[in-house]
């Protein structure tokens, strides 16, 4: 087609003249092209990445099905020897803990990093190497959990860990730890990933895509991405606690010296409840995408469909009890959770019956993706309403921990996010590389997929209320569980052989047996659909409606014409428009990273550390720590350049700048998340304190004589608020160009901070506490390490200040580096204040 | 909501009823250890409620199907209303319909707690790696100890303080009740009323390390009189045996160091880390309900504990002389 016809068509009033200068394009091209060879692993770019990361998480899923597989063959008759109990054990721990952090996170998250910048038009999520260093320390930790089970040290104590049979008594060794290591990783690229997430969708969106027009996938992961800030902390907290309690024998859980096996119920589940919603809100959103599309016509309710992914994400904070209804807590707490635990099903409802409209409404097309969500409607709706059932106090003591939690859960995780995943590989597959999956094939995957599943997990429903608790490697043949084993045995098989054909279909279509595809063959109405290189697309549209391309037909041709926004690479490298988050009105044009070692390396030498700690190589495990935050710096260094060039046009008469600092920034945003998950890790230590003090107020110090001295607390306080000060000083005197203060500044604020956690230390040291010896050492020790652990990361963030400050790179009109140095200080200030009042006030007002 | 059968070739609904009615078969056979052969009044009330529950959700499950496949098949001019399948769908009718289904659930909930002010008879259980302890609490006189066997009268509620001591078990009878956790710190509350006699298994409901799937007991439910002649015979202590044969049996238990984990009444072992063995050979099963009770799996058992369930605290004492294992197997057999 000729730019010409398009541009007399349609160029009055489009952001971009045309034609076109025709080495636009051609520098487009250059800046972004991916790196070739061995040097992909350098690559940052968020289609690579994407697709690497959804990759990874599909192996994980098989790894994690096969084992699934072993335990239904030993289950298929009673008394089996095919697996000893050793094995068994840790097959389901390994199965479990894969699905759930090896495969169901990651995976949303990974279509997340490759959906999200293509239904924004954005050229790339804002943090690339982020992204990058997420999946590559969660390629390096996965591959290294699932290496356990070849040295027979795999976990074995159930995918939720509960201790005290998982503390250092009842499980010596390092298993317990590599489940630790696994688990670890994933907070990491979870953590980078919703501040990916959050920041991509509320700054990076096309102009004039307002909120209100935002496609209801990314509502889906923005929601998701807020649990992840509120919810993964808890676990974060939790598995630190026991790691310490392992390793140094801190009693947190251990009852006899005033511990209590339940705080990790409550920690796990804060965190394991929201957990379920993380996996099924983005499986929800790629359905409320798909429907549409597939049934030609809007999402019916899409503004009540988006008040019940708010609302889901807001009741899910409040269920976690339910997975503890057995634990003798009083029957009035338990009614509260379980009205709750039902009241989440109205959210479910909505979103059900909007679909069910929609397709109603509209003229449905029979693809693979449809079939997938027809089953997913079945699955899901069946398993919804098991979830009711265990929502009832009385019945949940029947049925929990036997194998109708089992169904249900399966249900609900493999109806609620598998299909709709699979059907989104079907759906999204053209947008890869503009080729098709095989119809064909695809509904054979989906029928042997439907049917396995509920021949494998209908029958368990059953086999649970029938007797048979979960987590058993045998059982007697004498209960009539007999022929219900068999028949979900033999349904395992087939639904594994319906991924087994889908498997073998992509690698048919990677392998170049290639079905070339139309633009946009489903006639879809997202940006996502439009034709789009490593660059993304030529130019970023301009929205102004939920379905952009059946509101303008042509945009798809305007937009490759390169006559909206940014048709070009005008600095001459990677960069996309930041725009304002609820208008969506161009702020300035971020310059974008590209390929780097830095972010690989880091991966790989985090995900050395953390092995090295596994096999408790303590005093090597530094060598990667060092190297790890050394490469993290080195890929940094060269990031916050300065407004080295003048405001740029990016069309429709926008002239932005490059550069912008303060609460504008896109980085100032990312700290605000990190210190919001920071502030909710911190919130759940103080919890952990108060919990165990409720518990064993008996182990806390009764009056004054065995506390430090107010004169410790005093001289705590007036060093934080020093500390504070100092960075405060050195902000005001960087907005006047005084350097020397600056530094100085800096400089006391760190000195001052490494006093205050020093002699929070030594104060109690003083008194003669130990932390193996109660929970309340325990805890006090916590808080106090919590802080050094705070004051070390700002000892590198500050020291890397200085650095910059000394080779002239931070001065008042480039401030990014230090605004997020100082975030971080002001942060570690609050905190260590809040601590210090908690630890020495408490015990005397209440001990 | 009429289907449009002729192109309707997905037939969910009758699977799942196939699925079911294959289910219920299945039900009627065995009734030991299942929910759905209620024994006691905690799990008949559980049941009538779970049938509440299966029969409403079957309806609701159908009705949503039928509704989707009519979605997906008719045409849209003719499908009716829009928004209002949302509002009313999802919004209006799960809130009526949960809202009964919680005042429902209160009222079950009360009637279970209610239960449990007035108990006959409590009994301390504590669960272990991999075995129960169990504690009758007697009001007159001290506390008669047994182990992986709880016996009860019909008719009577009983008191259950649940335990751990090591790791966190769970106490599962489903036939007689829901389950409740035993945790390490934590004393927990369940009362068992029981209607008929028989016998009924459980099993440790929550993962306890290695042999979690081999941790199971029985609850004997005797008549009431029959239970307190049952409580007399027990407390009675037990003699070294007239019998040469149980007499040597008897003294290999001693020989052999038995006594440093196990007690039996009235004798010199009196250590409680293992189970108590007083009564041993009356119970129903051996290795906390893993294996049936008579002298051959005795013998297997003393002989070959560790290969029998690994991991479990019973060394395998496959040194012991034949005759000896046998005299030691007849003696604890005659122990009833």
């Amino acid at each position: 087609m000729s730019s010409q016809d398009t541009g007399r068509t349609s160029s009055r009033s489009l952001p971009s003249p045309l034609p076109r200068p025709p080495e636009e394009l051609a520098t487009l091209k250059r800046v972004w092209k991916a790196p070739q060879g061995f040097r992909l692993l350098t690559a940052v770019n968020n289609n690579i990445i994407g697709v690497m990361y959804i990759g990874t998480a599909l192996l994980f899923f098989v790894l994690a099905g096969l084992l699934a597989l072993a335990m239904r063959t030993q289950l298929a008759v009673p008394e089996n020897n095919l697996l000893d109990h050793d094995t068994y054990n840790q097959f389901f721990t390994v199965h479990g803990t894969a699905m759930m952090f090896l495969f169901a996170v990651p995976v949303v998250e990974a279509i997340g990093v490759y959906l999200i910048p293509a239904m924004l038009a954005a050229r790339d999520l804002p943090f690339p190497r982020l992204s990058a260093f997420a999946f590559w320390a969660y390629f390096f930790g996965g591959l290294s959990f699932f290496a356990s089970l070849l040295f027979d040290a795999a976990p074995d104590g159930g995918w939720f860990m509960y201790p005290p049979l998982t503390s250092y008594e009842f499980s010596p060794g390092i298993r317990a730890d590599f489940w630790l290591l696994g688990i670890g990783f994933i907070e990491i690229s979870a953590i980078a990933g919703a501040i990916e997430i959050v920041v991509g969708i509320l700054r990076t969106r096309p102009p004039g895509m307002t909120l209100d027009k935002l496609p209801i996938y990314c509502w889906s992961m923005l929601i998701m991405a807020g649990m992840i800030i509120f919810g993964f902390p808890a676990v974060i907290l939790a598995t630190a606690l026991l790691e310490i309690e392992r390793a140094f024998h801190w009693p947190f859980f251990i009852a006899e010296r005033g511990g209590d096996p339940l705080l990790w119920q409550h920690l796990f589940w804060f965190f394991g409840h929201p957990e379920v919603y993380i996996i099924f809100l983005p499986g929800a959103g790629l359905v409320s995408m798909m429907v549409p599309t597939l049934a030609r016509y809007p999402l019916v309710g899409h503004n009540l469909v988006v008040l019940a992914l708010v609302g889901t994400g807001v009741f899910s904070f409040g269920l976690w009890v339910h997975h503890m209804f057995t634990t003798g807590i009083p029957p009035l707490s338990l009614s509260f959770f379980s009205a709750a635990s039902m009241a989440v099903a109205v959210p479910s409802g909505i979103q059900v019956f909007a679909w069910i409209a929609t397709l109603g409404k509209g003229r449905v097309q029979w693809t693979v993706a449809t079939h997938f969500l027809m089953g997913f409607l079945f699955i899901f709706v069946l398993g919804g309403l098991t979830g009711v059932m265990v929502a009832v106090v009385p019945f949940d003591w029947q049925a929990h921990d036997s194998y109708f939690i089992v169904a249900h859960l399966h249900y609900v995780l493999i109806g609620g996010m598998v299909f709709p995943l699979f059907g989104a590989l079907y759906h999204w597959w053209p947008t890869l590389k503009n080729t098709m999956l095989s119809e064909r094939l695809g509904r054979w995957a989906f029928w042997l997929m439907f049917i396995g599943f509920n021949v494998t997990f209908f029958p368990m429903h059953i086999t649970g209320l029938m007797g048979m608790p979960r987590r058993v490697y045998t059982y007697p043949g004498d209960l009539g569980w007999n022929l219900l084993n068999m028949v979900s045995t033999v349904g395992a098989f087939v639904l594994a052989l319906g991924v087994l054909i889908v498997l073998v279909d992509m690698a048919r279509d990677v392998l170049g047996r290639v079905r070339r595809a139309a633009d946009n063959p489903w006639n879809a109405g997202t940006l996502e659909w439009i034709p789009n290189e490593s660059y993304a697309v030529r130019s970023i549209p301009y929205v102004t409606g939920l379905y952009p391309l059946w509101e303008n037909p042509n945009l798809s041709r305007e937009v490759q014409s390169g006559a909206h926004f940014l048709p070009g690479a005008p600095t001459d490298r990677r960069e996309t428009i930041v725009t304002s988050p609820i208008e969506s009105k161009p702020q300035y044009l971020m310059p974008m990273p590209g390929p780097h070692w830095g972010h690989f390396l880091a991966g790989l030498f985090t995900a050395a550390h953390f092995l090295c700690l596994t096999v408790q190589l303590y005093w090597i495990s530094l060598v990667p720590a060092v190297l790890a935050i050394a490469s993290v710096l080195w890929w940094l260094w060269g990031l916050d350049k300065g407004e080295d060039h003048p405001p740029q046009d990016v069309g429709g008469g926008w002239r932005i700048p490059v550069y912008v600092q303060g609460p504008v920034n896109h980085s100032w945003w990312a700290m605000v998340v990190l210190m919001l998950v920071d502030g909710t890790a911190f919130a759940c230590l103080i919890f952990t304190y108060l919990f165990l003090w409720t518990v064993s107020p008996d182990v806390w110090p009764s009056g004054a004589a065995s506390l430090p001295g107010l004169e410790w607390l005093g001289g705590g306080l007036a060093l934080w608020v020093l500390s504070g000060l100092a960075i405060l000083w050195a902000s005001r005197s960087l907005g006047r160009n005084k350097h020397w203060f600056v530094r100085i500044g800096l400089l006391a604020a760190i000195l001052l901070a490494v006093a205050g956690s020093v002699l929070e230390i030594t104060g109690q040291i003083g008194t003669g506490l130990k932390g193996a010896e109660s929970a309340y050492g325990a805890v006090t020790y916590m808080l106090a390490a919590w802080q050094a652990f705070h004051v070390a990361v700002l000892l590198i963030m500050i020291g890397y200040t200085l650095a910059r400050s000394f080779c002239g790179l931070i001065y008042a009109e480039r401030r990014v580096t230090f605004d997020n140095t100082m975030l971080f200080a002001l942060y570690t200030v609050a905190q260590g204040l809040i601590a210090l009042l908690l630890v020495h006030l408490f015990p005397r007002l209440f001990g | 909501m009429a289907l449009p059968q002729r192109r309707n070739r997905r037939k969910h609904p009758l699977r799942f009823g196939w699925l079911f009615l294959a289910g219920l078969l299945l039900v009627a056979c065995d009734g030991r250890q299942s929910a759905f052969s209620p024994n006691g009044f905690n799990a008949r009330e559980i049941l009538f409620t779970s049938w509440v529950l299966f029969v409403g959700g079957a309806a609701i499950f159908v009705f949503v199907m039928a509704l989707a496949a009519y979605a997906v098949f008719a045409r849209g001019e003719r499908f009716p209303g829009a928004r209002a399948w949302v509002i009313g769908g999802g919004i209006l009718f799960p809130v009526v319909t949960l809202t009964a289904l919680q005042v429902h659930e209160f009222g079950l909930a009360r009637r279970l707690v209610t239960l449990g002010e007035t108990p006959a008879l409590t009994v301390e259980v504590t669960g272990n790696m991999w075995w129960w302890d169990v504690l009758y609490r007697l009001p007159d006189g001290e506390p008669l100890r047994s182990a992986n066997e709880i016996v009860i009268p019909a008719g009577r509620p009983v008191e259950l303080l649940v335990k751990a001591g090591d790791v966190i078990h769970s106490f599962w009878v489903p036939s007689l009740a829901g389950k409740m956790d035993m945790i390490p710190g934590h004393v927990n509350r369940l009362t068992l009323l029981a209607e008929k006699p028989g016998t009924y298994r459980g099993q440790c409901a929550e993962y306890c390390g290695a042999q979690h799937a081999l941790m199971a007991f029985e609850v004997v439910v005797e008549p009431a009189e029959r239970f307190d002649t049952w409580l007399t015979d027990q407390r009675r202590p037990v003699q070294r045996p007239l019998d040469a044969f149980l007499a040597r049996g008897y003294d290999t238990f001693f020989s052999y160091g038995c006594q440093s984990c196990h007690a039996v009444r009235g004798t010199p072992a009196v250590s409680t880390i293992g189970p108590d063995l007083s009564g041993v050979g009356g119970r129903q099963s051996l290795g906390a309900g893993s294996f049936g009770n008579n002298v051959g799996t005795f013998a297997g058992w003393i002989a070959s504990a560790q290969h029998l369930k690994p991991g479990n605290a019973m060394p395998s004492f496959n040194i012991m002389d034949g005759e000896d294992l046998r005299a030691l197997s007849a003696w604890l057999e005659s122990l009833k």
